[in-house]
């Protein structure tokens, strides 16, 4: 283990604990220690957010960093694929037809929703392993998932459904429970453990594919695992934490120097710095003065926007 | 000793025949150059040869087993395939890049003592050790082209075949890459490279292997095959051939046939 994974480590139990503590009513750590009345906020509302927090910021870095090496391309993002805004449309079905009440009902729409799109991209991009028609089968997804999603909101029953699901969509960590944290924890679990064995084949399509299949990669296995990988991954954090964007595409070009720009060895850090970054900017949210909570989604693309534009500027400055 | 071979190899793509029933034996410890005019089907001869592509029919073997039956880590470790495209996708530093080459050794395990030694070896025959902890984007062309052949050679392959690996060099990189793959079939290694340069091949070849539309005009030691007479059949110009003062063959084309 490196110096630098030891200080996101380390950096990861702080920002954990200042988690514990923040929000509208602050509570010192060893409240929960004792008897103290204040111990039910810790064990019931902020520890589950939290770890919905750590595990919702590493699935999607994770995911990035594997999206990006596996794609050879910076600016990939794990919603390419349209998974993310499938369990998306899974979630806004749940609730435009009014079966939310049942609070299990929308995260399980959204999973569905992530795996028929995965079933459809597998359907459109058939046997081809061409990176190409992989992408452009994403993008389709994506664009028509996005616009149902329009429809459901256009189409609404009640102005209030269509509120639901534009504060829905928004994501937020907010008011989660541990059941959340039971149904995201093994998908996120199984999926980062798909991604991290496509670490070798990630380090050797640095060389292009040629050279990687001479290296033994089998590109159809390898974007089958990326695909389930990611689909595990984006979609338990969408059905359980809505749409947040930014953190796949940000976090691992945060932690690329320290993996000495290696696709495989970047994983890791991006699962550490993933939660990191949410689990910081899910605090902060908390102690912004507002009259409602800001949200989660809407924070994370006030970052994102101005973090894409310093890429961009760079990569001109580079390119000149 | 192991023999890469092809059997009756046929093979079209996108409905055009590029190879048609090629039958060679390539020996090891020898470099043995491949060469043709421009679609003649050298370059997917030898991704046959590295089981990158399956022939509709015949096959290309390894010890006398199809290539593309082989398990694929086995094929990754016997057979190293340097492709034309100098491509470095991350700016990863030149150790890393050459520890590629130790992928089909090691897996989804860390590198080993004998990894890093491979690595080390192959920095050192290409003369990149002093510039190992260089990112890769720092690198002028000839120094990527010498570290891209030290990821090959890092995995210690029985075959090293390269897809026109001197094309892009300037005529100094080119005498140096060369030497030194002269130098890995030397050390027993068969050796099989796409060239264009006919005085290239001519220096560094053991044989030759002529193509044209996909069928093999000639082949065998380089100074019996390459004649104006063959190059005339497979590329349609005539030449003069002379030697140096030092024994070096130079071919110069002077028309068309």
């Amino acid at each position: 283990m490196s110096r630098a994974t030891l200080w996101l480590l380390l950096a990861l139990l702080l920002a954990a604990a200042g988690s514990l503590a923040a929000g509208k009513v602050w509570v010192p750590l060893d409240a929960w220690t004792s008897a103290d009345p204040r111990s039910i906020i810790i064990v019931e509302l902020r520890l589950p957010r939290t770890i919905l927090a750590l595990i919702v910021g590493a699935a999607l870095g994770v995911a990035g960093a594997a999206m990006q090496g596996y794609l050879r391309n910076p600016l990939a993002d794990p919603g390419l694929f349209g998974v993310s805004s499938g369990a998306a449309l899974g979630a806004v079905c749940a609730l435009f037809f009014g079966y939310a009440a049942q609070a299990w009902l929308l995260p399980l729409f959204a999973l569905a929703g992530a795996a028929a799109t995965m079933a459809l991209l597998a359907l459109i991009a058939g046997r081809s392993a061409s990176l190409l028609v992989f992408t452009l089968a994403g993008m389709v997804l994506t664009s028509l998932t996005g616009s149902l999603t329009a429809l459901a909101i256009s189409l609404a029953p009640t102005p209030f459904v269509a509120s639901e699901i534009v504060t829905w969509l928004m994501g937020a960590l907010t008011d989660r429970s541990w059941d959340d944290v039971w149904l995201a924890l093994p998908l996120v679990a199984l999926g980062v453990a798909v991604l991290a064995r496509t670490a070798p084949a990630l380090d050797a399509l640095t060389l292009g594919e040629t050279a990687a299949r001479s290296l033994g990669v089998e590109p159809r296995r390898l974007q089958r695992a990326i695909v389930l990988g990611v689909a595990l991954t984006v979609g338990a954090t969408v059905a359980t934490a809505g749409v947040i964007g930014f953190v796949g595409l940000m976090v691992p070009h945060l932690v690329r120097p320290l993996a000495r720009h290696r696709p495989g060895a970047t994983l890791w850090p991006s699962a550490l710095a993933g939660a990191l970054l949410v689990t910081v900017a899910d605090t902060l949210v908390r102690l912004v003065p507002s009259a409602s909570e800001l949200r989660l989604g809407i924070a994370m693309s006030l970052l994102g926007a101005p973090f894409f534009l310093y890429l961009l500027l760079r990569l001109r400055r580079r390119l000149a | 000793m192991s023999a890469l071979a092809t059997e009756a190899l046929t093979l079209s793509l996108g409905g055009r025949r590029v190879l048609e029933e090629v039958t060679l034996t390539l020996a090891p410890g020898r470099v043995t150059a491949l060469l043709g005019p421009n679609g003649a089907g050298k370059s997917s001869l030898l991704a046959c040869l590295a089981a990158l592509r399956r022939p509709d029919s015949g096959a290309a073997t390894l010890d006398g087993k199809d290539v593309t039956a082989l398990p694929v880590r086995e094929r990754a470790r016997r057979i190293g395939f340097l492709p034309q495209q100098a491509d470095v996708h991350w700016d990863v530093d030149v150790r890393a890049l050459v520890a590629l080459g130790r992928l089909p050794w090691r897996g989804h395990g860390a590198a080993g003592v004998a990894d890093r030694a491979a690595v080390e070896r192959a920095l050192e025959a290409t003369a990149m050790t002093a510039l190992a902890g260089r990112p890769v984007e720092q690198l002028s062309g000839g120094e990527r082209a010498r570290a891209l052949l030290a990821r090959v050679l890092a995995g210690e392959p029985e075959w090293l075949l390269a897809d026109e690996p001197l094309a892009s060099l300037d005529p100094a990189h080119q005498l140096d890459v060369g030497a030194r793959l002269r130098a890995v079939a030397a050390a027993g290694a068969g050796v099989v490279l796409v060239v264009h340069d006919l005085n290239l091949a001519a220096r560094l070849a053991d044989s030759v292997l002529l193509l044209r539309a996909g069928r093999v005009v000639a082949a065998g030691d380089t100074s019996a095959v390459l004649t104006p007479e063959t190059i005339a059949a497979t590329y349609g110009v005539t030449v003069e051939v002379g030697v140096t003062a030092g024994g070096e063959r130079y071919i110069v084309p002077v028309g068309r046939v």
